[in-house]
């Protein structure tokens, strides 16, 4: 496929009709207004509608159930704050559902289009896609636990999915290839970090503590998405050099990507947040150190079935789903 | 390819058939298509679109119609799709808009220009810069709102100009009516231009009144609504300019023809290969269409066509900048005002006119027209260019606060 930075017949510029540029450059001074004024103007149509407005775009739901109006949140943060997290809570599930159907989106493209030398690999895109879904999953089930209703589309769920209106456009449009594809989920990931970054201290300042620590988790693995779709897209300028010399920072981080995998550094980061957030929970007795190590085994091993089915290895995924099955009898 | 208006048979209407994968193509180019098959893709839409119009109020009162009108809708309905899916998606509907703009005014201009009669051609000048005029603003709105410039657009070959302003446009509908030809006496060419205006400003209307909701910027929604009100009129003023004394059969036969003249029009004029083979297989189509028109006609009135047809089609649209006409007319015609179905200057407007009311009721609580343009001028690139590096101060903004 033709590259889109090929010189082509892009029409769009002045340059582009020597023949009528010329005629188009009189009409700035053939122009008598037929009112005086500045752009500020429509900008006070805009404020007189917003004093005006009888109601903001949407608000949030009366507490969905007995249960969530008498859970311990609601009781505890009354008012404003409990209602501010669950809208956050919405949000962050939202673009999560929403970003797990981006990166099918990416993943289709890259079968389509391939990568480039430092670019992403299937794997990469299929982990993060993974990952997205595993955070969707999780506020769903934060949401949940707080007694909250998570198919509500909250307010901040709307404005997000208005601001992101944009990012879907580009990966569902066929002729934009992964690269381009690649530069708007960017814009997604920038925003994802800063949100889950928001979110974590949002549940530490309401006391959810132990949902915090999940939630700082899911920021590592934010943060570690975020590192990747720069390093591609640096890679992409690099690889036309456009860039010059390719800097030896991006050289080192493109050879450690080939040889290891981004994946290793994720799953060492996220291991440390593990451990750190352990380290903090208080000392659990004999019983409940059983029964969260058996959870915890139980979880392990679920996931590495449900990652092995994924990924098409049936042997170790019947391997996983049996231990799967042990552990549950234990 | 010479078409033969009595004679032409064209593709049978059992073979004009469409997979879901063709009905929907590969768009064109928003950056490298050329501004002129943008706008024949939006005029073969209207076209079609008012093709389904026209057979859908037939139906209504001509049950025996009703099989062959059934199966024709069809086919043009998904003519209509095919053509209108090859919008691009990067295309927002203002630039769409601004597209809408750019074929009311070149369109316009190419049929005041060839339009027989002198009275029919005054209708569509004083058109003409009313759809230049929204051009104007619309681009205000694209620079204002979007930052961008709506030259990119029409790609310099359409004046971004004031016409006859928007807010001063309103009237009264019964001065929106307009005398219309003599069926009997009219050029052939005169029907077929009234037909297809008529069928770009409805169009236009019904795309104005879908998109404008759409838009979150109530200096947008205003614009969009007070727009659409004046294609609403335009709508009025050409569709009164057909002969009301045509039959129902005679008006179906004329529109046929108009399609065919239009797709010839686009094959003549169109760059893009793959979609002028679009246009070649449509005007096939049509061919067949008009075949079974001319049939029915003759079998239901006992009428020969060639009482209503010429064998040979006229002179179609001229796709290119028409800068030196509409400039023309601007300076000479921009203060005719309409008075019933006169154009008078406005200092003749009789102070009577229930224009007056109407308008200053309309426009009493502000001009939406008048606001998004306040001061502005096109420029290169977008006014923001010409503001150098200091922002203008906020004077107007705390003034509309205040009000």
């Amino acid at each position: 496929m033709k590259s889109t930075t090929t010189p082509g017949l892009n029409r769009t510029g002045l340059a582009a009709s020597p023949q009528d540029a010329g005629k188009m450059l009189e009409v700035t001074e053939l122009t008598r207004p037929s009112s005086p004024g500045l752009a500020e103007d429509a900008l006070v149509t805009r404020q007189l509608y917003a004093k005006e407005a009888p109601a903001p775009h949407g608000t949030m739901p009366p507490p969905a159930s007995l249960k969530e109006a008498a859970s311990v949140t609601f009781k505890a943060l009354a008012g404003q704050k409990a209602t501010v997290l669950i809208d956050k809570l919405g949000e962050r599930l939202a673009f999560e559902r929403a970003g797990t159907r981006l990166y099918e989106g990416l993943l289709a493209k890259f079968d389509v289009f391939g990568t480039w030398d430092g670019g992403p690999t299937r794997a990469q895109l299929e982990r993060i896609h993974r990952d997205e879904h595993d955070h969707f999953l999780l506020v769903k089930g934060f949401i949940e636990r707080l007694g909250s209703d998570p198919t509500t589309v909250t307010p901040s769920a709307n404005v997000h999915a208005v601001a992101s209106m944009g990012i879907v456009k580009v990966i569902s449009d066929p002729r934009m290839n992964l690269q381009e594809s690649i530069e708007a989920i960017a814009v997604a990931e920038l925003a994802d970090n800063d949100c889950w970054s928001n979110l974590v201290q949002l549940l530490r300042g309401t006391g959810h503590e132990e949902l915090a620590d999940q939630a700082e988790e899911a920021l590592e693995s934010e943060r570690d998405h975020l590192r990747l779709v720069r390093d591609w897209i640096a890679a992409a300028l690099a690889s036309t050099g456009a860039l010059g010399p390719m800097r030896p920072a991006l050289r080192r981080t493109l050879r450690q990507g080939k040889r290891a995998g981004p994946n290793q550094s994720m799953r060492k980061q996220l291991q440390g947040a593990k451990a750190k957030a352990k380290a903090k929970a208080a000392k659990p007795t004999g019983k409940q150190l059983q029964a969260k190590q058996k959870g915890t085994a139980r979880k392990t091993v679920i996931s590495r079935a449900k990652s092995a089915s994924a990924g098409g290895k049936k042997k170790v995924a019947r391997r996983a789903s049996a231990s799967a099955k042990q552990v549950r009898r234990r | 390819m010479s078409v033969d208006l009595w004679r032409d048979k064209g593709t049978q209407l059992d073979r004009q058939r469409f997979t879901w994968k063709e009905l929907t193509p590969a768009p064109y180019s928003k950056l490298n298509a050329d501004a002129f098959t943008r706008v024949r893709v939006i005029l073969m839409n209207g076209i079609e679109a008012d093709a389904l119009r026209l057979k859908h109020a037939m139906a209504k009162v001509h049950r025996d119609l009703q099989p062959l009108l059934a199966q024709l809708r069809r086919v043009e309905q998904h003519q209509q799709t095919l053509i209108n899916w090859l919008h691009p998606p990067d295309q927002n509907p203002l630039e769409t808009t601004l597209g809408f703009e750019q074929v009311a005014i070149e369109v316009t201009a190419s049929v005041a220009q060839r339009e027989p009669d002198q009275y029919l051609a005054q209708v569509y000048r004083f058109g003409l810069l009313e759809d230049f005029d929204h051009l104007y603003r619309f681009g205000a709105l694209y620079d204002r709102m979007e930052g961008k410039d709506p030259n990119t657009i029409t790609q310099s070959y359409t004046d971004i100009l004031p016409g006859r302003p928007t807010s001063i446009e309103h009237r009264h509908p019964t001065d929106d009516l307009r005398l219309s030809y003599d069926r009997f006496a009219a050029h052939p060419l005169t029907k077929l231009h009234a037909l297809a205006i008529t069928a770009a400003e409805f169009q236009t209307h019904d795309y104005y009144m879908t998109i404008g909701p759409m838009f979150s910027d109530p200096g947008a929604r205003q614009l969009y609504a007070e727009i659409a009100s004046i294609e609403e009129q335009h709508v009025t003023q050409y569709e009164s300019l057909s002969d009301a004394e045509e039959t129902w059969l005679e008006k179906w036969v004329l529109h046929e023809a108009m399609e065919v003249w239009c797709y010839q029009g686009c094959v003549a004029y169109e760059t893009d290969p793959r979609i002028k083979a679009i246009w070649e297989r449509f005007l096939d189509y049509e061919l067949g269409q008009l075949a079974l028109a001319r049939k029915t006609f003759e079998d239901v009135e006992k009428r020969d066509v060639q009482t209503l047809l010429p064998e040979r089609l006229p002179e179609v649209i001229d796709y290119r900048e028409h800068r030196e006409f509409v400039r023309a007319t601007l300076n000479r015609e921009v203060d005719l005002r309409a008075h019933g179905t006169q154009f008078v200057d406005k200092a003749e407007l009789p102070a009577s006119s229930p224009t007056h009311a109407y308008r200053e009721h309309l426009n009493s609580e502000g001009s939406p027209s008048e606001t998004v343009a306040a001061g502005w001028r096109w420029t290169p690139g977008t006014e923001l260019t010409a503001l150098g590096a200091t922002p203008k101060g906020n004077g107007q903004v705390k003034k509309g606060l205040k009000q």
